[in-house]
């Protein structure tokens, strides 16, 4: 970046890129900038910068690299298992999907050539015709009811057993189409089927490492923990890759994968710590992409125990947390400030209309007193397991110790802490990965018998809407029942989001073509296929 | 004479298998201390009771450890290495490559390091008090407080993101010539060969200069013996027990010890694949790790005590 302007760091070029691809025009862009003070004249420097990244035409060749954050022996290739981002990016790169969600959070058809339904139970999926796998076996209904049902064998280990329990019936129609019956009826099958983890393997297939799917790379080399390797596929159904190879490996230091990238060793560091933003200013010929997606970090107080069970509690954290400066310190302005519920603006149904809680020590401290909990010293559990906690914890310990609450922050180690502190202390961070429809985050965090029901939140209408919703066809119907069931879990739920928080990756300028994804970082994890390289 | 030896090797040997029996249930007990097990950390987040118990069950994880532990040793004897909990892979397939490369790392900075450090400390004990003395003990004490990833840090960040001479990783699978070796091998064997050469420096200079101050080198010196034949014939032979020892010591730390090298320049070694069996609590990969590392470290400690043995004059 040549073009440097005083007071503007890359965070901005990034908030400007974003902005120009959800559309924004340049005089819009303008006025923005202008509002903020920035110059006239750097502002349009800004902005054609910017509108250079984002236009330009594929070429074709060049071997892709490309390093991520996270990699065991535990990495696989069987996308039931795929737990982490590596597997992700190999997944995607390797198999297909039926349906994948584009940047505007809407799904789209993959392998499959049309999902309908008349009543939202009984679905009639039908298959694009001349798909191959690797190894040279068609695509056919079969191979998508056998990578379906696995889901629900308990010895897989599928990550997805229980959102894959709905679907109760198979039945292959003919060789390209098939039926899947659900238990109960749910309009949002379409969107599930855009998960990493439903991912179209061959029928039969029990050994994974060779990878064999129908996706724009055929896997060449992979060695859990180290690397993987896959070619361009000739046979690829859509438009072939732009790039010849794509190596993909996880450096797990911060300060190796960007040094990596700065000395050229790679194409594309993922999740760089909003704190090492810093080392990328000044430096020519790299850019930073940011994803909004959902991720989140919470702030949990649980309503069955004390001190959550009381009311006024809760209500005086929720003014307690200083949502801007969490975004403007624990995430140094990679985040967007959130509003108590787990719908985040990058989701269809995001309720754009409700507002977060202003900041308020005043109020807070009034519900304070009103629960008698001022003086007394109280627990937060916080760790390095969910991202920025131990920071958003510190901000929160600072506001409430200058109206006379005392939270005595306790600071827990990674290893074990899913397990040991994570919906089991009294008030306690967690961390939630993006999901792609309200009703899987909803049934998963708030329906009263959810499995991980952070803050024991319990209400039968809520129950009711959400299965309401579900069956619902009617788009616009869902929607306003959706905003409505965001209101009630940001006003009612013992879970505070003070932020989203916007994933980072680094890039050299050789890299074009990524864009955001609603789905998480790298576009998605499906980048590899889409993007390419210049001289 | 010889029989005293030969029982002083064989009792040797016995200790050396004793302490790999108790190393072997050691680790598996401390692993079993460890919070979790494999199915909950698979399926971290996403784990409902069911689900673990499910997994639990496909992977036998139910059974006592003890019946655990001995199908483990009982594969062991058999040269079955067992299956890695965590992606069902064979460990022999796991640890083929990885221990290739690490000990690719290790012999590369054995062979720098070793030659290295004998000559620095020979010739520092021979020129003892000198200026060059001097310059040598500074420069291997100033090596020996910073620590590792300083040195592994500082050298990427100035040849590789500023020369750009080296690439950042050592990525093993991109040598294709000897210049390769030389590019991707550089600042990882240069930075392990400042770690554990200081220590064999020290310890050289410290038993040579010992043995030089002993009344039969000084017999020697008036015999009127030549200063390279004083220090070779005469005092090396004697100096060579603690010698060896202190490179055994230094060398059985390029075996597990380099985590932090492995992790600076990503290279695929044991040491990584044993921290990564450590956090999905895989249980047959940490032993088999675990008792590489051991036999490694009792080998090289054993045939450096051998040595000792052998060479001692008295013994012999």
């Amino acid at each position: 970046m040549s073009h440097k302007t005083t007071n503007w760091s890359s965070s901005d070029d990034a908030m400007v890129e974003s902005a120009i691809r959800s559309g924004a025009s340049r005089r819009d862009l303008l006025k923005l900038m202008l509002a903020s003070g920035v110059a006239l004249t750097a502002a349009s420097a800004i902005v054609g910068r910017a509108s250079e990244a984002v236009a330009a035409t594929p070429v074709k060749g060049g071997a892709l690299k490309a390093a991520g954050w996270s990699s065991s022996t535990a990495d696989t290739l069987d996308p039931a298992k795929a737990s982490l981002s590596t597997d992700y990016v190999r997944c995607c790169s390797f198999y297909n999907r039926l349906t994948f969600l584009d940047k505007a959070g809407v799904p789209q058809m993959e392998l499959a050539e049309s999902i309908e339904t008349s009543d939202a139970q009984s679905w009639t999926i039908k298959l694009k015709k001349g798909v191959t796998f690797h190894n040279g076996k068609d695509l056919t209904a079969d191979d998508v009811i056998f990578s379906l049902k696995r889901h629900q064998d308990k010895a897989t280990g599928s990550k997805v057993a229980t959102i894959a329990a709905q679907m109760t019936g198979f039945r292959a129609v003919d060789k390209n189409t098939l039926e899947v019956t659900l238990a109960s009826p749910n309009a949002d099958l379409p969107t599930i089927l855009s998960m990493h983890h439903f991912m179209i393997v061959a029928d039969g297939t029990t050994d994974f490492s060779s990878g064999n799917g129908t996706g724009a790379f055929k896997c060449k080399q992979f060695e859990p923990g180290v690397r993987s390797i896959g070619v361009r596929n000739p046979n690829y159904f859509k438009e072939s890759s732009n790039v010849d190879s794509f190596e993909f490996f996880a450096i797990q230091d911060e300060n190796a994968r960007i040094n990596a990238l700065l000395s050229g060793d790679i194409h594309l560091a993922a999740a760089i710590n909003p704190r090492s933003v810093r080392l990328f200013e000044g430096v020519n010929g790299f850019t930073l992409s940011t994803t909004t997606s959902g991720t989140y970090t919470d702030l949990n107080i649980r309503m069955d125990m004390a001190p959550g069970n009381n009311r006024d509690f809760v209500e005086g954290m929720k003014y307690l947390v200083n949502r801007q400066q969490i975004v403007k310190s624990a995430l140094r302005g990679f985040g967007v400030v959130g509003n108590d519920q787990p719908v985040s603006p990058a989701n269809f149904f995001h309720n754009a209309a409700l507002k977060p809680k202003q900041f308020d020590p005043e109020k807070a401290k009034f519900h304070f007193q009103k629960a008698g909990v001022l003086g007394q010293s109280i627990e937060v559990i916080t760790s390095d397991a969910a991202n920025s906690a131990i920071d958003m914890a510190m901000i929160v310990q600072a506001t409430a110790a200058q109206i006379g609450l005392k939270l005595d922050v306790k600071r827990v180690p990674t290893d074990g802490y899913w397990n040991n502190y994570w919906l089991k202390a009294p008030i306690h961070f967690g961390n939630i990965n993006p999901r792609p429809t309200p009703d899987i985050l909803f049934s998963l965090l708030y329906k009263s018998d959810a499995p991980w029901n952070e803050s024991r939140y319990s209400s039968e209408k809520f129950d009711k809407m959400l299965i309401e919703a579900r069956g619902a066809l009617d788009q616009a119907k869902r929607r306003e029942i959706y905003n409505d069931m965001q209101i009630m879990v940001s006003e009612e739920a013992g879970t505070i989001i003070p932020a989203y928080i916007s994933n980072v990756d680094a890039i050299t300028d050789k890299l074009k073509g990524l864009e955001p994804n609603p789905l998480g970082g790298m576009m998605g994890y499906a980048f590899a296929e889409y993007i390419w390289l210049t001289a | 004479m010889r029989k005293q030896v030969s029982s002083l090797v064989i009792r040797r040997l016995l200790i050396a298998l004793i302490t790999l029996v108790i190393v072997s249930f050691a680790v598996f007990f401390a692993t079993a201390l460890l919070p979790g097990d494999t199915a909950t950390i698979l399926l971290g987040q996403s784990a409902t009771p069911e689900a673990i118990e499910g997994l639990r069950n496909a992977m036998h994880l139910n059974d006592p450890a003890i019946l655990r532990f001995l199908r483990w040793i009982g594969g062991l004897f058999r040269g079955d290495f067992g299956t890695s909990y965590a992606n069902n892979v064979p460990i022999a397939d796991l640890i083929r490559g990885r221990f290739a490369n690490t000990m690719k790392l290790a012999g590369l900075t054995a062979a720098v390091s070793v030659p290295l450090a004998l000559t620095l400390g020979i010739t520092a004990a021979i020129w003892r008090g000198t200026l060059y003395d001097r310059f040598v003990t500074v420069a291997t004490i100033g090596i020996i407080s910073v620590p590792e990833f300083m040195i592994a840090t500082l050298a990427v960040l100035l040849f590789a993101v500023y020369l750009r001479w080296l690439p950042a990783l050592s990525l093993t699978n991109e040598i294709k010539s000897f210049h390769d070796l030389l590019r991707v091998y550089a600042m990882p064997v240069v930075t392990l060969t400042f770690g554990v050469s200081a220590q064999m420096i020290r310890m050289t200079r410290a038993a040579v200069v010992e043995t030089l101050n002993t009344p039969y080198v000084e017999m020697a010196l008036l015999k009127g013996a030549s200063r390279s034949r004083l220090v070779l014939k005469h005092a090396l032979p004697n100096a060579l027990g603690p010698i060896v020892n202190s490179v055994a010591l230094s060398l059985s730390y390029l075996l597990g010890g380099v985590i932090i090298v492995e992790t600076i320049f990503n290279y695929p070694g044991i040491a990584k694949l044993m921290v990564d069996a450590v956090s999905t609590r895989d249980l047959p990969l940490i032993q088999t790790c675990a008792m590489i590392f051991c036999v490694g470290y009792l080998f090289l400690i054993t045939a450096a005590d051998i040595i000792a043995v052998l060479s001692n004059p008295r013994l012999r």
